[in-house]
């Protein structure tokens, strides 16, 4: 028996299954807000029916019984059975919710439904008015020892790609076939020359003689409904026998229909247990713009083969101009390799419509939400985790940020409060905005709850932007009492971590009365950064060039001991923290006196260290390796990569480093 | 064997439908809805054309009527894929010239079956 494996096809069905709910909340969402637009009616139903579809083909029997009935309410909307009203819309969203709870524990291989599911079942079938039970499958009649059947075909039957021989081979499977009578039907042209072959003039009077239910006689003709004349009646007993008309054998004049198939080697290896590595949608585009750099590449490489194999110092010039297109070439194919992994922030800001519609409804707040800069791209990697903490964000906002309708309306502001969400390119950084127009942070209450949890002294002078820095230590809210959408503890600081983890940083403005701006900066990609390459010993590190402030000369003097042992220098109108990459790191034969080495000034999450090293080397893009992969991890280095003459160079993580000279102070 | 266009904006079950073919030696096409179903069609000549019904940017039915309105296409069997819950859907194909159809959910054998049922 020929076997195809389908859980082959199972991630596909969930990703796309995700993306359906994710263009039907989509709709919806356009729907609630007034849009009479049908075709937004078209994409709900055919995500509904796609996904019914899809789970029923691969087995998911809760699912597809689920989505059978939110289609069946779909159908009657389509078809202006129904009306849309916002309590439809809500139960479509909240069938939708329930949906992409089952897809994710069938992904897990879970059993899809659970109460909430059977519940929502229930109440969408009750909706359902007078809908039709499934057909049930008809209870075959009692067999007739035979049937007779008139066939006609009409005119334009081939044209519909059916074939009267189908229908004989077909009979002929169910019982023996008998052909009294072959006819040209009326409709055939009188004069031969005008006969189309592409028209078919036929018509047969048949028997079908055994026991054959009329069901499976019906099944051979479905096809041909409206492509011909058929009449069928059962064979009486004494018929039957009676027939004495010389049968016409078929049989000859068409293959044996009966062979069996031949055994299929469909069969795949079973996919149970087989991690899924995920997968990535490209578009035609960046795949052809990877094929031409690639084109280029070759032709480059056979100059310069070409160069290389009759080389003499005439060519000297040749040989740069070669060197050159092959630079060019390496930077365009990395780049459009990297765009490779590179999807539009579109995808994360899809999620917020639905976030701030619920938010509204449950805070009493209006909101608009702005969405711009939706098709900046990023890396797939960085894409997936973002959303997490820009949903954190976009709940404080309006949680904490937005005021009450009536307390705007005091304020002299318009009822509806606006939050932003902004995604644009700054170098080799994305930068996401996420701007409320609401009170702004308080920084009363900031530094009160601050002192309250010993984060600073009640006497400490503070800026405003430290002020607002305090909002990002672990263990801080604000809120005046806990709601279930934020404060919980799993604050800002929670936020700052998973964008620092993504090698991105965070931070805030505020203006009193006017709102709060949050930017998070993110790296294009997670694979390359540009690095200061710095010798320390016969060691190379690289320091990243994010994080780096300048790079100086200090004399001897301008470095003081502290208390602790440590040793700070002045830098614009604070005092650093110097650390020595040859203590942090244990490397022998550096450069150990300050004058002779030198600093290079970065800075982490706010913090800023100067770290001495021996000698800067310049300027390069490193393709990080992970360490941890390759070896262990290793407190602060981040991953290694290969620099331009072959050796290998750690790259610092200049936040560990930074925690590492803390803690070095404080031994 | 025989060479087949697979159209269905449903990856999944596209992809499903051209790997259960391929396996039996066919050589498949794939297509994302009745659209690219056309241009593909217009490349090439298909043997048989298996199609979703309800696809964005170009339903089955449409495809169907103008898959049927070209000369080359007068004769080829074209199936739709069709739920058993929409009846009317297969009466709306047949009524464009489709040539029949296999209802969803299909496993591999029966999508085997109905082929060889079309191709002989």
């Amino acid at each position: 028996m020929a076997t195809v494996d389908l859980s082959q096809f199972h991630q596909t069905f969930f990703e796309e299954s995700h993306e359906g709910l994710d263009a039907m909340e989509a709709a919806l969402l356009a729907l609630d807000s007034g849009s009479t637009d049908h075709e937004l009616v078209h994409t709900i139903f055919r995500a509904a029916h796609s996904i019914k579809g899809g789970a029923a083909t691969f087995g998911f029997a809760d699912m597809a019984a689920f989505t059978h009935v939110a289609e069946s309410l779909l159908e009657e909307v389509r078809s202006e059975r129904r009306a849309v009203d916002a309590g439809l819309i809500d139960l479509l969203l909240r069938s939708l919710d329930c949906l992409r709870g089952m897809l994710d524990r069938t992904s897990r291989g879970q059993p899809a439904a659970d109460a909430g599911s059977e519940a929502l079942r229930a109440e969408l079938a009750q909706l359902v008015a007078g809908a039709p039970a499934p057909a049930a499958v008809q209870a075959s009649a009692a067999p007739a020892t035979g049937w007779a059947i008139r066939f006609v075909a009409l005119p334009h039957l081939l044209q519909t790609g059916n074939d009267p021989l189908r229908v004989f081979n077909e009979l002929q499977t169910l019982g023996r076939l008998e052909v009294l009578r072959a006819f040209v039907t009326e409709s055939a042209p009188a004069d031969f020359a005008a006969l189309d072959p592409g028209q078919c003039h036929l018509g047969w009077e048949l028997r079908l003689h055994g026991a054959v239910a009329r069901a499976d006689l019906d099944a051979v003709f479905d096809w041909l409904d409206g492509d011909c004349e058929l009449a069928i009646a059962p064979l009486a007993a004494a018929a039957t026998e009676a027939v004495v008309a010389t049968p016409v054998p078929v049989a000859a004049a068409t293959p044996a229909a009966e062979t069996p198939a031949p055994a299929r080697e469909a069969t795949v290896a079973s996919g149970a247990g087989h991690t899924d590595g995920g997968s990535i949608r490209v578009g035609i585009d960046k795949v052809d713009a990877l094929i031409d750099m690639m084109g280029e590449l070759v032709i480059t490489q056979s100059m310069l083969s070409d160069i290389g194999e009759h080389f003499d110092l005439s060519q000297l010039e040749r040989l740069r101009e070669g060197l050159a297109q092959l630079e060019r070439n390496t930077r365009e194919l990395q780049d459009s390799v990297m765009r490779i992994r590179m999807l539009p922030i579109g995808s994360v800001f899809n999620r917020f419509p639905r976030l701030v519609r619920d938010l509204e409804r449950k805070l009493g707040k209006q909101v608009r939400l702005e969405l711009h800069g939706e098709h900046t791209e990023l890396d797939k990697t960085v894409l997936e985790k973002i959303g997490d903490p820009m949903v954190h964000l976009v709940r404080n906002a309006i949680d904490h940020g937005l005021e009450m309708p009536e307390q705007r309306r005091a304020a002299g502001k318009s009822e509806t409060g606006t939050l932003t969400l902004d995604a644009h390119h700054e170098g080799s950084n994305i930068i996401v905005r996420i701007s409320d127009d609401g009170a702004g942070l308080s920084h009363e209450r900031i530094r009160a709850k601050a002192v309250e949890r010993g984060l600073v002294s009640a006497t400490q002078p503070l800026s405003d932007d430290e002020v607002a820095e305090l909002i990002f230590q672990p263990g801080f809210s604000t809120a005046a009492q806990a709601t279930d959408l934020s404060g919980r503890g799993v604050g800002m600081d929670v936020v700052r971590r998973n964008v620092r983890d993504l090698g991105g940083s965070v931070g805030v403005k505020s203006v009193a009365g006017q709102g709060s701006v949050f930017t998070i900066a993110l790296p294009l990609t997670l694979a390359i950064i540009d690095g200061l390459v710095t010798t320390v010993g016969a060691e190379r590190y690289i320091v990243p060039l994010i994080s780096i402030v300048e790079s100086l000369r200090l004399p001897a003097d301008a470095v003081r001991r502290t208390a602790g042992g440590g040793e700070v220098f002045r830098f614009r109108d604070e005092y650093l923290p110097v650390i020595r990459l040859h203590h942090a790191f244990g490397c022998a034969d550096a450069v150990t006196a300050i004058e002779r080495g030198i600093v290079v000034v970065v800075e982490d999450g706010g913090q800023r260290v100067g770290l001495l090293v021996d000698e800067l080397v310049g300027q390069q893009q490193a393709v990080i390796k992970s360490l941890e992969k390759h070896y262990q991890q290793v407190q602060g280095v981040s991953g290694a990569t290969i620099v331009s003459d072959g050796s290998v160079a750690l790259i610092v993580d200049v936040g560990g480093v930074v925690r590492l000279g803390r803690r070095g102070k404080a031994a | 064997m025989a060479k087949i266009l697979a159209v269905d904006d449903s990856a999944s079950m596209r992809g499903m439908v051209a790997f259960t073919l391929r396996g039996a030696g066919h050589e498949v096409t794939e297509a994302e809805n009745g659209q690219l179903a056309l241009d593909a069609a217009g490349g090439s000549a298909f043997d048989l054309v298996l199609a979703d019904v309800n696809m964005p940017v170009m339903d089955g039915i449409s495809m169907v009527r103008a898959l049927r309105a070209k000369p080359e296409y007068k004769g080829v069997p074209i199936l739709m894929l069709t739920t058993e819950s929409h009846t009317e859907k297969k009466m709306e194909g047949k009524a464009a010239g489709a040539t029949g159809w296999l209802v969803k959910p299909f496993d591999p054998e029966q999508l085997l079956a109905t082929v060889k049922r079309v191709l002989g």
